[in-house]
């Protein structure tokens, strides 16, 4: 069911915020509770890696498109990387058609921040022909259904996918069209992101579409495999004290080890 | 000559383009039309036939406000004489001055001391123009700000199964949760009690939608009411099975009636 | 004499690909579909009638239909960029006037009923994809509409009717290839999307039409069977 208008109020926030007080959401989950996970990889035969997962209501497929071209001038030994992402008016009736707008912009930069800075990708082995000729990732990374948490649902799409790519051939620096190889697109890490939202003065993870509406802030974090960080993000009008950030990341890295299992137990 | 054959039955879940009956022994109802010498169905619904008329029930789409429905809605704008209100429809309504409270409203009054923007209400339809304007009255039994809880949507195409005949399903549901609630012909509907409760109220609600169109329905709401909360539930005597409810339609008893005894909740001052 | 008697993919030549659909799978739209022919998958949600924005579109005599037909970037072997093109704004159109003759939107004055079509993956024959699977989408939301919409790639392969081209069937170089998408209204027959890249003779489009009206037919009756699922 739908509308366009988001239904929360001020009272129907303070409602929130007292059950959560009791530790219920609206959905009955607990705070700290993810939605049940589904993942599936290889799901489109012509992206070179691809992946669909599901939490809860929320659905997002994740392709990999691999290209080649010329290094940037500042790392002319490495592949290059782009994540992109647009809020596509099928999976929501509050999104419109039209150029991406602010919010799929940030949902795009912040998965890239996590995977570049947490070199997923060995961009070094990319290299073909240094300053001359290195491989390009393009992972594009779209929800079908939008109810909430596209940068935890989306970045977990993206990463599955990557483990999911496969190298193609190249013949006189061109791409072969069509010829897969097994060998696996170079990766060394898995950052994973998590978002921690603050309402009131209590931390859920994995809101739905409505629960995102009345948040007053939030912190999404992208861990690695020893719980150090490698990308931060805080969105929402309101601030966050030291001591909620200590929370939040904790939270977060406790979750992270969670999901990341999902993840490896689909590949 | 074309046989005359009717191809479903009461209750069959139809879709647009299938074939209901052949011949010219049947009548084409709601949802339902005639291409030479069949009948066929022109949108996804449930089958009824009522003598020789085929009709069929609408089993999804928007809601398209209706005179004399009690609605849920939404104040979306203030304007000069009242306000305007969002209904969970492709139109939005508007609530007079003069309908909004008992107390005399004075011109150029604050009226954001009656209904401020994103207040709930409990409203009744009074009239709806041909291009579609609706007008609502929030005075009368029943009728009233909704002062916290919570809001969630449902299929209006589903709600006179949520209500139940003379409200025997909602009221099963709000005496297991001790939860107040109100469901709006439009398909919004409000919730009101302990946090836990409105959960299963509401999961509750989710599984009537989805199963409206089987029968033995009251059962396993029974069932999963009694299992959620623990406590013993009685149905109502007039519970009904599914035919009997989707027939009343015309004479169920709206959620005024059901709602008097909510009537604390009036409040027209602030 | 024939070179093509038989196809390259070893179908019959009246032979649709496997085709796979399901009704509901978005569930914040009003209505919604999946629809999988061969490789080819679309997605289509329907949402409305709802207010009608920007105002200057509304009609005040009927709702109005608003199709938006798009690729995603790796459903092709090349990357497509993002955003609509030349070809995507085409082909809306003509999704939309493919599925106009069935559906009555005079209820719904100054309303829209927005249809939206992603491809995930496409191997030809994709503007029919979105077609049947927005037909699907319509009915799901509830919308009233005389019948399906059904939609399939003809091809004249060789002075050869085949139907439902694939991917490698339609780039055959050494071969004189049509692509001749069509939609139809399956109990009246009547047709409300034809188009064709390629020659053919008066003959050979008219005998495409005839052959690919039983593949039509069975595909409307896929799409009637996965709203029903629904309801079991």
């Amino acid at each position: 069911m739908n509308t366009k208008v988001i239904m929360m109020n001020q009272e129907l926030k303070t409602h929130i915020n007292e059950a959560l007080k009791k530790g219920v959401r609206l959905d009955g989950r607990k705070k700290d509770e993810f939605r049940e996970i589904e993942i599936k990889t290889g799901v489109v035969a012509t992206a070179e890696g691809s992946a669909l997962v599901r939490c809860g209501d929320t659905e997002v497929i994740a392709g990999i498109k691999l290209q080649v071209g010329e290094p940037y001038p500042d790392s002319q030994d490495q592949g290059t990387m782009m994540v992109g992402s647009e809020l596509l008016p099928l999976s929501n009736p509050n999104f419109e058609g039209g150029p991406p707008g602010i919010d799929s912009i940030e949902v795009a930069r912040v998965i890239d921040r996590g995977i570049r800075e947490g070199k997923a990708i060995d961009t070094k082995k990319l290299c073909i022909r240094v300053g001359e000729l290195v491989w390009t990732v393009m992972i594009d990374v779209l929800p079908l259904n939008h109810d909430g948490n596209l940068i935890d649902v989306g970045g977990m799409a993206a990463l599955a996918a990557l483990e999911n790519t496969r190298m193609l051939k190249i013949e006189n620096d061109k791409i072969v069209i069509g010829k897969r190889t097994d060998e696996k697109l170079p990766i060394c890490s898995m950052p994973v992101p998590v978002t921690v939202l603050k309402i009131g003065d209590n931390f859920i993870v994995d809101p739905t579409f409505e629960e995102e509406a009345v948040l007053d802030a939030r912190l999404t974090v992208a861990v690695l495999e020893d719980d150090s960080l490698c990308a931060l993000q805080k969105g929402g009008k309101a601030s966050l004290t030291t001591k909620d950030i200590k929370g939040m990341i904790a939270l977060a890295i406790d979750k992270s080890h969670e999901l990341r299992k999902k993840i490896n137990e689909a590949l | 000559m074309t046989e005359e054959r009717l191809l479903v039955k009461d209750k069959d879940v139809v879709v647009p383009g299938e074939v209901l009956a052949t011949g010219m022994n049947y009548l084409p109802g709601q949802g339902t039309y005639r291409l030479e010498g069949q009948i066929m169905a022109n949108r996804l619904g449930l089958i009824m036939i009522d003598g020789k008329v085929l009709k069929s029930l609408p089993l999804a789409g928007r809601y398209m406000p209706k005179k004399y429905d009690m609605i849920v809605g939404k104040v979306i704008d203030i304007l000069m004489s009242g306000w305007r209100m969002e209904i969970n429809s492709p139109y939005s309504a508007v609530l007079p001055l003069k309908d909004a409270s008992f107390s005399y409203i004075a011109k150029g009054a604050d009226l954001t001391r009656y209904f401020e923007l994103e207040d709930y209400a409990v409203v009744k339809i009074t009239n709806v123009t041909s291009q579609n304007l609706v007008d609502v009255t929030c005075k009368g039994p029943g009728l009233f700000k909704l002062r916290g809880g919570r809001i969630i949507l449902v299929n209006t195409n589903k709600v006179p199964r949520i209500i139940g005949k003379k409200g025997s399903m909602v009221s099963m549901i709000k005496r297991a949760t001790d939860c107040k609630i109100i469901v709006g012909q439009n398909g919004m509907a409000w919730l009101s009690g302990e946090p836990e409760m409105e959960v299963i109220a509401v999961n509750t609600i989710g599984m009537i939608e989805e199963q409206s169109h089987i029968s033995g329905l009251t059962e396993k709401i029974k069932d999963y009411l009694e299992k959620a909360t623990g406590r013993k539930i009685e149905v109502m005597a007039e519970a009904a099975e599914i035919g009997e409810e989707v027939r009343s339609e015309g004479d169920m008893e709206q959620n005024g009636h059901e709602e008097r005894h909510d009537q604390e909740h009036r409040r027209y001052e602030q | 004499m024939r070179k093509y008697t038989e196809r390259e993919n070893g179908r019959g030549f009246n032979e649709t690909r496997p085709i796979e659909a399901k009704a509901g799978v978005i569930k914040k739209a009003d209505g919604s579909a999946y629809f999988r022919i061969g490789k080819t998958t679309a997605y289509a949600a329907v949402y409305g009638p709802r207010e009608c924005h920007p105002k200057h579109m509304q009609d005040p005599k009927t709702g109005i239909l608003r199709c938006n037909y798009n690729m995603m970037p790796f459903s092709t072997e090349d990357r497509v960029r993002p955003g609509p093109s030349r070809r995507s704004k085409e082909i809306s159109m003509v999704t939309e006037k493919a599925l106009l003759p069935v559906v009555n939107l005079t209820d719904y004055a100054n309303a829209v009923v927005d249809v939206y079509i992603e491809l995930t993956e496409t191997d030809a024959g994709s503007r029919c994809a979105g077609i049947c699977a927005a037909s699907i989408a319509l009915a799901d939301a509830g919308i009233t509409m005389k019948d399906m919409v059904a939609a399939v790639s003809c091809g004249v392969v060789d002075h050869q009717v085949a139907v439902d081209l694939d991917g490698p069937e339609e780039h055959l170089h050494d071969l004189d290839v049509a692509d001749i998408p069509i939609a139809m209204v399956p109990s009246t027959e009547e047709i409300t999307l034809l188009q064709m890249d390629g020659k053919v003779s008066q003959e050979e489009l008219l005998q495409a039409i005839e052959n690919v009206k039983p593949a039509l037919k069975r595909i409307a009756d896929i799409q009637r069977k996965a709203l029903k699922d629904r309801y079991k």
